[in-house]
């Protein structure tokens, strides 16, 4: 009997190892911006709402139209991304929505596409590798050939950007790779390519965020020089005045940075960009990870200790139907 | 004691009213999931960008596999905790256990959209080891594979391959410290999966706890189907039921139960979160039905007399049930919130996937336990 005990109490030891292990987690830091990353800036208080972007994009990825119905197939036009549509311009209005960029009776416009996390959970949380992060342009990319299509990355992204093709019997993830499949010809970002006043800005996320430093330290209505196309190409600049700028460069620092940032005039909860923490997801769920399985050293640990215990416990013929099992019982 | 522990087919038809219904709906489930492989997922479910996973991902690998943990926890109890005496319960379960994970794992397939990539988890280059999901997947199939061998003495048995199950119980201990290891490790994870969503999942359920969480239940869900499918086995095939053993784990249960709760209202107290079960909502009312179904069986646990009750046992059991599927779902689904403008409820073929698949589940322990030596053998049969 007392053997019994001794055996219960090394089972709860074994037990409480398992249970104990969800001890809080190792902290895995954010990762860190390759210093020639790519990535967009989006000023807000530029963009016109054309969607030029938006038939752009479309074209150089050879995505279908979402039509507003079937009966106007010809008609593209998308309200929101999905797997078709990767860059959309939205629309924020109150009141009589007659003054641009102003709070009260105003509109704002802001562009939902893939904000190339620096540490991005689509990519922590992709099983096989399919979503992965170029370790020197930091684009977030999508590979099909890898994808398993458990929507994981659908799920996970604090951006709501990956999306799914539900009704395709072999169906693919869609979204912003920032046009890497055109970069070997010297092309880059359609959607800043033939954007007419600059809103959407390509270039080194390092360049962009110096400019994005300098449109929030302009005065407002001050007259100015805004780039188009791409930082550091060919000068397609303008002269055009200053907006009244919130100071905050969105993507500076949410959930550790992103390579997409933007500027607005109109606070960016109402954009539907919600403030957000430093620290990513990814390192928290990472970190719990490699807490509880790095190098497999506590699964072997445990399971070293569960096969000491079982090997004790299960009798030779146990599960037989009685011939030695009188010996079984200690 | 030896007498106690043997086992033996039950025997019976094969073909009654209830295998027939069975089969009609594994059928319909059939149907359904033919169209979802020629039209895609979303010719036959309300899943969307918002809401990717529904039930087929919340309720049959999340919640099944859970409940599919009888096998597990009895393993933990008899095995890892020396508890001979609730060896009668082992095989009934790990027979539970076999068909929910090994369904559950099947399940996944219907839901993946590139289900031919699948292999890709287990391929070197494509494995990716931080993410949860492949910590899950790896788990849960090593594990399928450990409960097949851990029941193959059953077929041994059967065939009379007396050798081989000689040689396979000599290794058996490792097999069974396997299948105590996995679970633990991929019940937990189930609960991790969801930690990567950040604020998407509603503060009552978003913690770095959620794999203990995830796991305590799990084991809890597993010693409730062990003593819900005790109950059902010996009023549907008229034994005589296993009480005495039944009552014994009630009052283990009852004690995990209060730890449980103590982790779980400790870590609401902790994050200062207690407020939001008051803001009234969807969010608020699928805690308050999931703490009600953890907290009443604590009630009806808590005196030695109410644990002889059948009845009580079976309530309390079903009730944790619940409250496991009510975590599950809660944090996967009522709690979870992408963005404005997202409505998810499953669809009817949707559920009747679901309905099907836990039909054939049935079908097939009906099946097993007449034709193969898993219950135990009662000289008053």
């Amino acid at each position: 009997m007392s053997l019994t005990r001794r055996d219960f109490l090394k089972g709860a030891l074994a037990g409480g190892t398992l249970l104990g292990t969800a001890a809080p987690a190792e902290a895995r830091p954010n990762k860190t911006m390759p210093p020639e990353a790519l990535g967009l800036l989006f000023d807000s208080t530029l963009c016109i709402g054309c969607k030029a972007c938006v038939a752009a994009c479309k074209r150089v990825n050879g995505l279908p139209g979402d039509p507003i119905s079937e009966d106007l197939a010809m008609w593209d036009a998308p309200l929101d991304i999905s797997a078709h549509t990767f860059n959309i311009i939205k629309v924020w209005h109150s009141g009589t929505a007659t003054n641009k960029d102003q709070e009260t009776d105003g509109y704002a416009f802001m562009k939902q596409s893939c904000l190339h996390c620096v540490d991005p959970s689509c990519v922590s949380a992709c099983p096989v590798s399919a979503m992965t992060k170029d370790p020197v342009t930091g684009i977030v990319a999508y590979d099909p050939g890898a994808c398993i299509g458990c929507r994981y990355c659908v799920a996970a992204c604090p951006f709501g950007v990956p999306r799914f093709e539900y009704n395709k019997a072999l169906p693919k993830i869609g979204k912003c790779e920032l046009c890497r499949h055109r970069m070997a010809d010297g092309h880059y970002a359609a959607c800043a390519e033939v954007c007419p006043t600059g809103a959407t800005l390509y270039g080194k996320v390092s360049d962009l965020s110096a400019e994005a430093r300098r449109r929030l330290a302009l005065k407002p209505g001050e007259t100015t020089t805004f780039p188009r196309g791409r930082l550091g190409g060919p000068d397609w600049s303008y002269q055009g005045t200053a907006a009244k700028y919130v100071q905050q460069i969105y993507g500076e620092k949410e959930l550790g940075g992103t390579q997409m940032i933007k500027l607005a005039a109109v606070p960016f909860e109402k954009l539907g960009h919600r403030p957000l923490p430093e620290r990513s997801y990814a390192s928290i769920s990472e970190g719990l990870q490699h807490t509880l399985y790095g190098y497999l050293v506590m699964p072997a640990v445990v399971l070293g200790a569960l096969s000491v215990i079982a090997r004790r416990n299960v009798k030779p013929d146990d599960d037989d139907d009685g011939d030695s099992a009188g010996g079984g019982k200690r | 004691m030896a007498n106690a522990h043997a086992v033996a087919p039950i025997g019976g038809r094969l073909v009654t009213p209830v295998t027939v219904v069975l089969a009609g709906l594994t059928a319909i489930a059939g149907v359904i999931l033919l169209i979802r492989f020629f039209f895609g997922i979303g010719a036959v479910t309300n899943i969307n960008d918002g809401y990717t996973w529904g039930i087929w991902i919340a309720y049959d690998v999340m919640v099944g596999s859970a409940l599919a943990c009888g096998g597990y926890a009895m393993a933990l109890l008899v095995y890892i905790f020396n508890r001979g005496e609730y060896h009668p319960l082992v095989r009934p379960a790990l027979l539970a256990s076999l068909f929910g994970y090994t369904l559950a794992g099947a399940s996944v397939i219907f839901d993946l959209g590139r289900w031919w990539n699948v292999w890709h988890i287990f391929w070197p280059g494509y494995a990716q080891i931080n993410s949860v999901m492949f910590e899950v997947a790896v788990c849960i199939t090593a594990y399928i594979f450990v409960m097949w061998i851990e029941f193959s003495p059953v077929f041994l048995e059967k065939l009379g391959l007396k050798d081989v199950k000689r040689k396979l119980n000599k290794l058996l201990f490792f097999v069974i410290a396997l299948g105590v290891l996995l679970p633990s490790m991929h019940q937990s994870s189930l609960g991790s999966l969801l930690v990567v969503f950040g604020y998407q999942v509603h503060p009552l359920w978003q913690t770095i706890l959620l794999p203990l969480l995830f796991l305590m239940t799990a084991i809890l869900m597993g010693f409730a189907v062990v003593i819900f499918e005790a109950t059902l086995v010996s009023v549907g095939f008229k034994r005589p039921g296993e009480l005495p053993i039944l009552t014994k784990l009630s009052r283990i249960m009852y004690w995990m139960l209060a730890v449980y709760l103590v982790v779980r209202v400790g870590d609401l107290l902790w994050r200062g979160t207690l407020g939001a079960m008051f803001v009234p909502g969807f969010e608020a009312f699928g805690f308050w039905i999931e703490m009600a179904a953890f907290a009443v069986p604590l009630w009806l646990l808590a005196s030695a007399e109410s644990r002889m009750r059948p009845s009580r046992l079976f309530v309390a059991a079903v009730l944790i049930m619940l409250g496991g599927f009510m975590l599950r779902i809660n944090g996967f689904l009522i709690g979870y919130q992408t963005g404005e403008g997202y409505h998810y409820f499953p669809s009817v073929p949707e559920l009747l996937v679901t309905i099907g698949l836990v039909a054939f589940e049935i079908l097939a322990y009906i099946v097993f336990v007449r034709t193969l030596p898993v219950l135990p053998k009662h000289a008053t049969h």
